[in-house]
């Protein structure tokens, strides 16, 4: 069994809903982003404290009704990718309360 | 307001969308020579908004940087050291206390320099007022103000040489938004593009903004909100890197797209396009 991630919104970002859509623009270099449901739900949830499998669990399999592991696997790309973006950070500990970004 | 001459031969008055800025230089040249190059938006007002005192350094020999200022770096930073805002690039280092309302630059004597400074000084006023500076052209028709603004050659400068006669151009090149009780107004600039000549000095209500594109024939379609809002980010002027300045341009084109629409005007370059906008609600 793989270690539990965790995930934390970046500071420097602002999220902004515009109509169903979550767009993040990031201060560091002007980029934005539109986020799909799946990454929203991550985004909102992404309190650096929380396992990425509970919130999965919790938030992402009674919506979209599929089991765990594919569930798990699927946000796992997604957090990945966000963080690529510099929009999300990944660790396999706990962020330090006063990290990170407010939603 | 007098819109005369200037009080000083040493300093100047420039209102550009009712915000008046007063550059004190030492310089009687250089402020002729700037003279000219905002004329129609030239005066004298007893409190201007803003005041700007502009220190003239000589051009670098080429021999590395004069004091901070090397005209040949060309990226602009912006950056705020607690209140005050710092600008600089080559050929320029400025900075402005919002609080004051007063500035100090130091810069090369070339009226590029002391353009970007004061383009780079409204970026930060509006956005704190909830407007903006846009790569856009505007045109006044009847009443009403309309923005056209896309990538370069898309046919900013274009879409403004077909406007039909009585309307008015506010600029080719750099539009500039105010918000003002609850409206968005589009202000004539002196800021030129392709057309070489500054906008007429006027404001009218923005009736809406165009995402322009060259294609067989006219027609306009809706952008969905993110598409709208993706539209203005794209083209809204600012250079800070700044988390605070970052999110209130970013708020500040959400609520502009959600009060005035943003559509995409497909057009052939002549001048039946104004008809179709002309139409427009």
């Amino acid at each position: 069994m793989s270690n539990p991630l965790y995930i934390l919104r970046e500071d420097n970002v602002a999220a902004r809903r515009i109509g169903d859509e979550l767009m993040i623009m990031s201060a560091r270099d002007s980029a934005l982003f539109s986020l799909n449901e799946t990454a929203a739900i991550l985004w909102a949830a992404a309190d650096g404290a929380t396992p990425l499998a509970d919130i999965v669990a919790r938030d992402i399999c009674p919506v979209f009704e599929i089991d765990a592991d594919s569930a798990l696997h699927d946000a796992r790309e997604v957090a990945e990718g966000l963080a690529k973006h510099g929009i999300l950070r990944i660790a396999t500990q706990p962020f330090a309360a006063g990290e990170g970004h407010d939603a | 307001m007098n819109t005369g001459a200037a009080a000083s031969t040493r300093e100047m008055d420039i209102g550009i969308g009712g915000l008046w800025v007063r550059l004190r230089t030492d310089s009687p040249t250089f402020v002729a020579e700037m003279a000219g190059r905002f004329a129609g938006f030239l005066g004298e007002v007893a409190r201007p908004d803003h005041v700007f005192d502009i220190e003239l350094t000589p051009f670098p020999d080429g021999e590395g940087e004069d004091d901070g200022v090397d005209a040949h770096a060309d990226e602009v930073q912006v950056s705020r050291n607690g209140a005050l805002w710092q600008v600089r690039r080559g050929d320029f280092f400025a900075e402005w206390d919002p609080r004051t309302r007063h500035g100090h630059a130091r810069m090369v004597p070339s009226p590029y320099s002391l353009d970007s400074v004061i383009r780079i000084l409204h970026t930060l006023i509006l956005a704190e007022q909830g407007g903006m500076l846009m790569h856009a052209s505007s045109v006044a028709l009847d009443g009403r103000a309309w923005m056209f603004t896309g990538v370069s050659g898309a046919g900013k400068t274009t879409i403004s040489r077909l406007c039909p006669p009585g309307a008015h151009i506010l600029t080719d090149e750099m539009s500039f938004i105010r918000l003002e009780d609850g409206r968005y107004f589009a202000h004539g600039t002196p800021f030129s593009g392709e057309l070489g000549r500054p906008g007429e000095n006027l404001r009218e209500p923005l009736a809406g903004v165009f995402l322009l594109a060259k294609g067989p024939d006219n027609r306009i379609d809706v952008l969905s909100p993110t598409e709208a809002v993706r539209a203005l980010m794209a083209n809204i002027l600012y250079f800070a890197r700044d988390d605070a300045l970052t999110a209130r341009v970013f708020d500040n084109a959400i609520a502009l797209a959600a009060r005035v629409p943003v559509r995409r005007l497909t057009f052939v370059p002549d001048t039946r396009v104004w008809d179709l906008i002309g139409n427009q609600p």
